[in-house]
């Protein structure tokens, strides 16, 4: 089992989500999150003053799946969440040791 | 006063109360999100405190005995001597209140100077002591005083509460000493939604503090409405542009700054300025405060939300344009004309004078307050406090619960 992480543009979401129930996939995780990366931050003005904003506004994704349908969600993830632009994020795989639903019981993929 | 005039008095002085949750709102959104509660509750303070003292007596020594050259007496002290039967008809009672509704909104103003740093105990001593020590003597000076009497003139408060409010943050500042981190550290604001929010508030207020200052359902009246609608616009349009033009964005906190400055200005000027004269104060005063919030950053007063800027030079951009545009005929009634109707360089000197006078007062015994508190009962929170936010330290309280918890 693997758990993917992906951090993507906010507004991406929607589509994000949508491919990703196009393909079989259903449940996810989300967060709000800031950060950057080679994107950086950016400046804002208030009253002429410039200040720069060195976190910038991120959805976190995660989603647990089995490892067969990894290299398939992560390619629509991708996919979905691209802009061509710098700042489109980033998604990484890891290793899951253990999972279990909590209303059955149920452990392994089956609670996935 | 006829009904029509109580009529409007009345609703005059609820738009007054108005303005003050709507400064909170403005004052509030741009501050930061661990002190925003903290911002409120100042101002929320000036609600609760000042109505008590102003029945207890500031409404007494700011007005009563109307003969009185520098302070008034205790007549009125304990609500004494307010009847709403016979021919008064409860019109000074209104006016009592409408004037109530000022002091109140007058010391809050200061509330966005010493923001992020101090004790919310000192504030709630220094709200009531200044109102006795600095509001009521300008205001006595000002409204029937010996200022008033020389021939000055101030609508609905340029000099007793802007400039009187703007000078005071500034001696405050001075004694509170900077926030940890300014100017280096950015201090952004945290809703600028809650900042629009405010500013369309105190607009809609100012209409009965410019409007209401006539005390009556009238000419005078409607021409001061017309110019709150018309000055607060250009001034609004101006601050913008100047952004603009020098950043390089229309922003919406520009346009918001603008609108009170012009709001600010107008105040003095309200019902003694007629035709396109309250567009030219707008714009006027929308480019000369858009660049005097910048002073505190080359002078190095620590004034957190432009207190100084926008209502102290705000307030003096109007009370001496007042100088140049007041047209008391156009109103038909017996005051000093200005230098562009006719008037001379007089009314001009008269305002000075008294904005002079004004800014000595209040710089000098606003600094005295503040020493006598900072050395009895310390005016300034811990490091650890102003670095955790005022908030939860002082109020136990937390804005925002939803988010990450980044405390931004």
């Amino acid at each position: 089992m693997k758990l993917i992480t992906a951090v993507i543009k906010p507004f991406k979401l929607d589509e994000v989500q949508g491919a990703l129930k196009g393909i079989g996939v259903n449940g996810m995780t989300i967060t709000e999150v800031q950060g950057y990366g080679r994107q950086s931050g950016h400046t804002e003005v208030y009253r002429g003053t410039e200040y720069t904003v060195a976190f910038v506004p991120k959805v976190k994704v995660e989603i647990l799946a089995d490892e067969a349908q990894v290299d398939a969600i992560e390619e629509a993830l991708a996919a979905a969440a691209r802009t061509d632009k710098i700042g489109d994020g980033k998604i990484w795989v890891t290793d899951v040791s253990s999972v279990q639903r909590v209303r059955t019981g149920e452990r392994g993929p089956d609670a996935i | 006063m006829d009904s029509g005039d109580i009529a409007w008095v009345l609703v005059s002085a609820a738009l007054v109360l108005f303005m003050t949750p709507g400064l909170a709102f403005f004052y509030g959104g741009m501050d930061r999100a661990r002190n925003v509660l903290n911002m409120l509750m100042m101002n929320f303070w000036c609600l609760l405190i000042v109505p008590i003292v102003w029945a207890l007596g500031g409404f007494s020594l700011a007005q009563v005995p109307f003969d009185n050259d520098f302070i008034g007496g205790f007549d009125s002290a304990f609500m004494r001597g307010f009847s709403i039967t016979g021919e008064d008809g409860g019109g000074g009672l209104a006016t009592m209140i409408f004037l109530g509704m000022f002091a109140v909104i007058t010391p809050a103003l200061i509330s966005g100077a010493v923001a992020d740093r101090m004790k919310f105990a000192a504030w709630a001593i220094f709200v009531p002591a200044w109102l006795l020590l600095v509001f009521v003597p300008v205001f006595k000076w000002v409204y029937g005083g010996w200022l008033g009497q020389r021939g000055s003139l101030d609508f609905a408060g340029g000099t007793a509460i802007h400039v009187n409010a703007g000078i005071a943050a500034l001696a405050a500042v001075l004694v509170l000493g900077k926030r940890k981190g300014w100017p280096t550290e950015g201090h952004p604001p945290h809703s600028m939604p809650l900042v629009m929010i405010g500013t369309g508030i105190l607009w809609f207020g100012w209409f009965g503090f410019n409007a209401g200052s006539a005390l009556a359902a009238n000419g005078q009246a409607v021409q001061a409405f017309a110019n709150t609608f018309f000055a607060a616009a250009a001034a609004g349009l101006a601050w913008a542009a100047v952004e603009r033009i020098r950043d390089g964005h229309f922003t919406n906190l520009g346009a918001a700054s603008g609108i009170v400055a012009g709001l600010v200005a107008i105040t003095p000027c309200a019902g003694f300025v007629a035709g396109m004269a309250p567009i030219y104060i707008g714009l006027v005063a929308g480019v000369v405060c858009c660049f005097a919030v910048q002073l505190k950053n080359k002078a190095g007063y620590d004034d957190a939300l432009d207190v100084v800027g926008v209502h102290f030079v705000g307030g003096l951009v109007g009370s001496l344009l007042l100088g140049f545009f007041a047209e008391p005929d156009f109103f038909g009634i017996d005051v000093k004309s200005g230098l562009f109707h006719d008037g001379g360089l007089s009314l001009l000197g008269e305002q000075a004078l008294a904005n002079g006078v004004t800014i000595v007062w209040s710089f000098v015994v606003t600094t005295i307050i503040m020493l006598a508190l900072k050395a009895t009962m310390g005016v300034r929170v811990t490091e650890e406090v102003e670095a955790a936010g005022l908030d939860l330290a002082e109020h136990a309280e937390t804005g925002y619960h939803s988010g990450a918890g980044l405390g931004v």
